[in-house]
């Protein structure tokens, strides 16, 4: 016999989680850490403070030896974002797909998913409930303790407490236990707060792993990028479903006015052009749109030309300054170039390519170019082989620029969309859309360039500084060998020679 | 016969060395003085400029010159290479102290000019004798490679401590060493009226024991192979100085032919070099006509052999016509013979009957 059920949003993850990147002990918990530290630097991004993220993952109980490998942690984040009105609390942590990221803003989270799942993963491998305190900054601290009802995604509050804000603390600390594999998840982890510290340069990130050790990001600007806008979706970017919730909930009246009202860059004059263009009177209520005039309204939408693309106002790229200013104080590189591209778009997604290149200094020596990906400040680590920066990489001819393999060269590539276009769930690596490759590839380009006009100069000067060296090591000798043969008693003065070989002053250059 | 002793060569020579690399260094010394950066001018020493002088009958040195100057880069390191080994050569020269081709590559790193490898070290010193245009010997450097001398030729030493000492050739049956000392000796009183020159070792003992230095009044000069420079120029001086006419004796090949032309002609290398030929010696033997005249034992050319024939009857050296035909002979024989093959007639039969019948025929 079949049966069959229904399972909540919540139970699907339970039963899928290795699409949310909780596949195995190390995984988990370099997922854990990753969705609550990005959930942390939103948090703070929204209050347009610079972030003060605190994170430590201690070994829970009687420490089981090491060389177990596997075990379970506590994980604790607090952060010095907004903070979660106490109303909401139990549905941010206690119910999958609740979220405050739903809108067309660039934010590091989009699904409302990554915090609670690593809560769901804590409770279904350790049996715990998680524990939060929230403060918005006002009189009050709001804890929970919590655990999550999987069958019927939804909150089960154990406790709550209300305490006294006494020093108006704000902002938000998740504390939960799981099981993980620290020891093996270890090097990415670091590396993973390392690249957030180049992308988020006005973060103190502090991080103390479970046998004690201290790791601290320093911010070095208070500085932060501009705060996305909150935007419309644009007309190439909707699908049906999109239309048919706009048309039930609109207070238009009629078509133009809808275009006006729900869609991005549209005014009168292009209302009233694509209207016109579709074969759609200007005045009907749109509530009276039949399911096949949405379909078709939708398909003309897509080929309609006479749209703007859409403006960049709902991404925060990191800018020029505050790029290099992260590169700087993570790498220390001899050389930095960075670049941000025009704002372009794909499918109606409006998107900014930032890329940056470093040599030398703590530029670390793979025998190969070093790639830190970025998509919306987060640090994507794995499968980078599948990444369209990557293979763009790949297909450059290096030698052009200079750059040999042995060298100590970084190249990195941020993304800032609404809708970055991943592959997988996973947020792993972004996928070959040829708007956005071109867009990667010349950013790519122009700070390759100025690398190597960089490696150029030093190379020239390196030649010159040799030159020079050659002269002032030989002329010396001849004077001296030539005043001995001839038997005279004073050598010749060369210095005028020396100096009339230099090609530039020195200091200069 | 008693000869006079010749005018005190040795000693002009050396003179003459020092004060030209004195004016060698004192010309660079003005330059800079002047505010100049240093440079000679030095014949080319590039193939297309050695040319084979009939006048002089030897290979010359062309007229085009290459300018080299502390200003090119790419010349600064091997032009304060050139006036260091001037230097080092004035030194050995003056201190009457002599040296080897390897010294002089080992020296250079005491001055921090240090030479990249021998090759390079030979090169300058190369240099140094296409502008100085005397040969390294004459500059107290020495190659490794010995030669020997056999005969009644009193010299005079002039190397430091044996100043004045004279010495007769024939005091050591094994024969002396054409070394630094000897090069240097001036030549005091010989009653010789011929050199005999030879490519081997074995015959030049065989030669001293059967007494060829008395029988034909002959000093016998050992060439151990390729004549090195400093036996060239001894036998140069043989014949210059002793008025001694010179007869070489070798191997029936290609390159015992060739042994006793660079004696006579000298070689493309030496272009830039003078008195290292004897053009009037003469190359008596084995010849290819001898292997047939005397029915010697010979052994197939192989083909390596006839391609230095072909090459040999092109070059200007060769033009002469007892050298067309002999080449031409090997060729037609397609044979060589060893100057030891006389021994099928006995040990003695190339002294008895050989020597003199050639000596009188090249006479």
């Amino acid at each position: 016999m079949v049966t069959f059920e229904e399972i909540s949003p919540a139970d699907f993850f339970y039963r899928n989680r290795d699409i949310a990147g909780f596949t195995n002990p190390a995984r988990a918990i370099f997922s854990s850490i990753r969705e609550l530290v990005e959930n942390a630097l939103d948090a703070s991004d929204q209050m347009r403070v610079p972030s003060d993220v605190y994170v430590r993952l201690s070994l829970d109980g009687d420490a089981t030896s090491e060389a177990e490998r596997g075990g379970v942690y506590k994980l604790r984040i607090e952060d010095n974002g907004t903070g979660i009105p106490a109303r909401h609390i139990p549905s941010a942590f206690g119910q999958v797909l609740f979220g405050s990221k739903y809108t067309l803003k660039q934010a590091r989270g989009t699904f409302g998913l990554g915090g609670t799942m690593a809560i769901l993963y804590g409770q279904i491998t350790t049996h715990k409930p998680a524990h939060i305190a929230s403060s918005t900054g006002a009189s009050r601290i709001y804890r929970y303790t919590l655990m999550i009802d999987i069958r019927r995604n939804r909150p089960v509050v154990l406790d709550r407490k209300i305490q006294v804000n006494k020093e108006r603390w704000r902002g938000t600390m998740v504390e939960f236990w799981l099981e993980g594999d620290y020891f093996r998840a270890m090097p990415k982890i670091l590396e993973y707060l390392k690249q957030t510290a180049v992308v988020t340069p006005y973060a103190n990130i502090t991080f103390v792993d479970p046998k004690g050790r201290l790791y601290k990001f320093n911010r070095v600007t208070s500085k932060m990028p501009r705060a996305p806008k909150e935007t419309l979706p644009h007309p190439y970017g909707v699908d049906v479903e999109t239309i048919r919730r706009l048309v039930q909930t609109t207070k238009s009246r009629n078509m133009l006015d809808f275009m006006k009202t729900n869609f991005h860059r549209i005014g009168n004059k292009v209302s009233r052009n694509f209207l016109k263009f579709a074969g759609i009177d200007e005045n009907i209520n749109p509530r009276k749109l039949q399911p096949e005039e949405i379909v078709k309204f939708v398909r003309k939408l897509k080929k309609f030309e006479g749209f703007l693309p859409p403006n960049a106002s709902c991404l925060a790229p990191l800018g020029a300054e505050l790029l290099k200013a992260g590169i700087l104080k993570e790498l220390e590189p001899d050389f930095i170039a960075v670049c941000q591209r025009k704002p372009s778009t794909y499918s109606g997604h409006p998107f900014i390519v930032e890329t940056a290149i470093a040599y030398g200094g703590n530029v670390p020596k793979k025998g190969d170019i070093v790639l830190y990906r970025f998509a919306n400040r987060i640090p994507l680590l794995y499968d980078e082989a599948s990444d369209v920066s990557w293979r763009i990489i790949k297909a450059i001819n290096w030698r052009r620029y200079k750059v040999t393999p042995e060298m100590p060269v970084a190249i990195l590539v941020h993304l800032c969309s609404t809708k970055v276009p991943y592959k997988t769930v996973g947020k792993e690596f972004i996928a070959d859309r040829p708007e956005v490759k071109n867009e990667v590839l010349n950013g790519i380009r122009e700070v390759a360039r100025q690398l190597k006009r960089f490696l150029s100069k030093r190379e020239y000067t390196e030649k010159e500084r040799k030159r020079l060296a050659t002269f002032s090591k030989y002329l010396p000798k001849i004077a001296r060998f030539s005043t001995e043969l001839s038997g005279k008693e004073k050598e010749p003065d060369i210095r005028k020679l020396l100096w009339s070989v230099r090609k530039f002053e020195e200091g200069k250059e | 016969m008693r000869k006079e002793k010749s005018k005190s060569s040795a000693a002009e020579r050396k003179k003459e060395v020092l004060t030209n690399l004195i004016d060698f260094g004192a010309n660079l010394y003005d330059q800079m003085e002047e505010g100049e950066f240093p440079w000679i001018k030095m014949p080319s020493r590039s193939i297309d400029n050695i040319f084979y002088s009939p006048e002089f009958r030897q290979y010359i040195l062309g007229e085009r010159a290459v300018r080299r100057s502390a200003r090119n880069i790419r010349h600064i390191r091997p032009f304060s290479q050139l006036v260091w080994t001037a230097y080092f050569a004035h030194e050995l020269v003056h201190n009457r102290k002599t040296s080897t081709l390897r010294d002089v590559y080992y020296s250079a790193q005491a001055y921090e000019i240090p030479f990249k490898d021998q090759q390079e070290s030979n090169s300058i010193i190369t240099d140094l004798e296409t502008v100085a245009k005397f040969s390294r010997e004459d500059f107290n450097v020495f190659p490794e490679e010995r030669s020997a001398v056999f005969g009644d030729l009193t010299i005079e030493y002039t190397v430091p401590g044996y100043e004045g000492k004279q010495y007769n050739l024939m005091s050591h049956p094994d024969g002396v060493m054409i070394g630094p000392a000897l090069t240097s000796a001036e030549f005091a009183e010989t009653s010789a009226d011929l050199v005999i020159a030879i490519e081997k070792g074995g015959l030049f003992t065989r030669f001293i024991e059967e007494q060829v230095h008395k029988k034909f009044n002959a000093l016998l000069v050992l060439t151990a192979g390729q004549a090195p420079r400093a036996t060239r120029h001894f036998i140069n001086r043989l014949n210059k100085e002793l008025k001694l006419p010179v007869h070489i004796f070798t191997d029936g090949d290609p390159w015992g032919m060739h042994i006793a032309m660079v004696i006579i002609s000298g070689s493309a290398n030496a272009a830039h070099l003078r008195d290292l030929t004897t053009p009037d010696a003469k190359w008596s033997g084995v010849w290819a006509t001898d292997i047939v005249g005397y029915k010697l034992p010979s052994e197939p050319l192989t083909d390596v052999d006839v391609k230095r024939l072909h090459e040999l009857q092109r070059d200007p050296r060769y033009k002469g016509e007892l050298w067309q035909r002999e080449v031409k002979k090997f060729l037609s024989i397609r044979k060589k013979a060893e100057q030891e093959a006389f021994s099928r007639y006995g040990l003695t039969y190339i002294v008895d009957e050989y020597l003199p019948a050639k000596l009188e025929e090249m006479a």
